[in-house]
């Protein structure tokens, strides 16, 4: 990449697709929904924790029913056919996920963004038959790994995805109020990053914090625990504008600002 | 306008939209507002996914557009989520439903029929005529158990052990599991190139043809016959709209025509479900049929008299019920 001498590797705003499991999807309300795809290994840990709570749901029914004879021989059997197919239907129904992915942090959505349909469930979890031949999902892996969005044959008939299930996370602001102006224009880029730094600074630790503020020191001439205030300054001065930050607050106290 | 002044005149929307939000993803009977409080979802939604819209535009902060993007997704699941009346809409499947779906694609079911009738016919002659044929199929332990369950010296057909109500209700467990479990790998493994389904229709045409051909040629056929000829309509019909349903996925795998595959293949896959779905009705009927009818030990006559009434039945059924009063569909 070609640097401008000021900023070291000016970031580029055209954005190049990444090699990256982020799929997009644009609503009719014309923004783009994010989805980042659950891939074969997680989605292997959600098979394996429910196939481990299915053996252990056959033990208890075979506990319960071995009381009740030929009657419970013919509910066993039952129970066995519904367990085995319908499983996964009735939790993808209820909660979008079976125990297994639930505790894996996935789920399963329509590959347009919306709630499961029963059909669609009922088409993916029927076709694991084919997927598992010729033997352990060897036919779904092979359909996932060709395909971009990690479906397997069942997720591909029945239009379905499955994907992270983002947990809310708590809102992380820049640490410290100073406003600083940035010492030239930043591009849109630029003043991503700056703030991507600044609200995500506290997950990071402080020698970290300050490697990372003092690839700008050519530019900031500052170091150390400086170079990292320096930085939350400029991300302030993206969020709030000139250093008159007392002022601004106070129009900003009404939620409706008069203008 | 900056970031800080946006958030600060938009957020109690935010806030209000993800009170609303999370009161939709409640369970009905945990809900605690009323109706009428929930009526401007849609419109404070769409005004959040502008929000959402314009905080990209002016590359707002990453943590503001999590946020944003965050209250999108989940208004946009809740907004677009589906709720049924399942009762209705089971009823309205068997009475219409399933029958149209089958006529709709009457041609996958005619090829799904010969695919299994010919070789069971073929095979049924064969039987019948040359005596060691069955062996080249089942091997010979198959065959003797086959031999033993229907022979009239025992007054107990189509099974093994003693029969008793009990045994009825094993019985109705055991061809629900494995019938309707047959019925759905059948259709699963059409999406092999139709391939799978191909085999197992195969695969059963030949078995079933070439025992009844033995069995009749052992002079078997006052036992047998009248034990399957009333099942058989709801199973063996539900089998070959099964294998019906698998020839849809593979076609739409190898000929998708002028859709795009992953089309084909999803609106397929939607006709082919309805399919299944009715096949697994008359699957469960025909275990209530073989497990409690077929192996009472009522005079032939009367079983057979009641097959045919079961076959009049299918047949319109299938082919008539649900037809407009012009006759289409």
């Amino acid at each position: 990449m070609i640097g401008n001498g000021v900023w070291p590797d000016r970031m580029s705003t055209s954005q190049a697709p990444l090699l990256d499991t982020l799929r997009q999807y644009e609503i009719p309300e014309g923004v783009s929904l994010e989805f980042r795809l659950a891939g074969p290994v997680v989605r292997a840990c959600a098979w394996g924790i429910d196939t481990a709570l299915r053996g252990l749901l056959y033990l208890a029914l075979l506990f319960l029913f071995s009381f009740f004879g030929g009657l419970g021989i013919a509910a066993m059997l039952i129970s066995i056919f519904l367990i085995e197919w319908f499983y996964p239907v009735i939790f993808e129904l209820l909660n979008g996920a079976t125990p297994g992915k639930r505790a894996m942090g996935i789920w399963v959505i329509q590959d347009n963004g919306t709630p499961l349909t029963p059909a669609a469930s009922i088409i993916r979890n029927l076709l694991r038959t084919a997927d598992f031949l010729p033997l352990l999902y060897g036919f779904g892996l092979v359909s996932m790994l060709v395909n971009r969005e990690f479906k397997r044959l069942g997720d591909l008939a029945a239009g379905t995805l499955v994907v992270y299930r983002d947990r809310p996370s708590e809102r992380m602001s820049p640490p410290s109020e100073r406003v600083v102006s940035p010492p030239m224009e930043l591009n849109e880029a630029e003043r991503r990053a700056v703030l991507a730094f600044a609200e995500r600074a506290e997950r990071l630790s402080s020698s970290r914090r300050i490697e990372l503020a003092e690839m700008l020191s050519g530019v900031t001439g500052r170091r150390g625990q400086q170079a990292v205030e320096n930085l939350y300054g400029y991300a302030n001065w993206i969020i709030k504008g000139h250093s008159r930050a007392s002022s601004a607050r106070g129009i900003c106290t009404s939620p409706h600002g008069s203008r | 306008m900056r970031q800080e002044r946006f958030e600060a005149e938009n957020s109690p929307l935010w806030e209000r939209l993800e009170q609303l939000i999370a009161e939709l993803e409640r369970p009905r009977y945990k809900r605690r507002m009323a109706p009428s409080e929930r009526l401007n979802f849609p419109a404070d939604y769409r005004l959040v996914c502008s929000h959402y819209a314009l905080a990209r535009s002016r590359n707002f902060s990453p943590a503001l557009l999590d946020q944003l993007h965050a209250l999108v997704l989940r208004g946009h699941y809740q907004l677009y989520r589906r709720r049924t009346a399942w009762g209705w809409r089971l009823l309205n499947f068997i009475l219409l439903g399933f029958p149209r779906a089958l006529r709709r694609n009457s041609g996958y079911f005619w090829v799904a029929l010969g695919i299994f009738l010919l070789p069971a016919l073929t095979l049924g002659i064969g039987c019948y005529y040359e005596q060691d044929l069955l062996y080249s199929i089942l091997d010979e332990q198959q065959v003797a158990s086959l031999e033993g369950m229907y022979d009239p010296a025992n007054r107990r057909p189509g099974r093994v052990e003693e029969r008793s109500s009990e045994s009825d209700f094993v019985m109705f467990g055991y061809y629900i599991k494995n019938n309707i479990g047959i019925g759905f790998r059948t259709f699963a493994s059409g999406i092999l190139l139709g391939v799978g389904s191909l085999l197992i229709l195969l695969f059963n045409g030949i078995v079933l043809g070439g025992v009844a051909g033995h069995l009749t040629r052992l002079g078997y056929q006052d036992t047998f016959w009248p034990f399957v000829a009333g099942h058989g309509a709801f199973e063996l019909t539900a089998i070959v709209i099964c294998g019906a349903a698998g020839l849809l996925l593979g076609h739409a795998v190898l000929a998708p025509g002028q859709r795009t595959r992953a089309l084909a293949l999803k609106q397929n896959a939607l006709e082919a479900l309805q399919l299944v779905m009715g096949a697994a009705l008359m699957l469960l009927l025909a275990a209530f049929i073989e497990a409690f009818w077929s192996s009472s030990s009522l005079a032939s006559a009367t079983k057979y008299s009641v097959a045919a009434l079961l076959w009049l039945i299918v047949v319109l059924y299938l082919g008539w019920m649900g037809r407009a009063p012009d006759g289409s569909r």
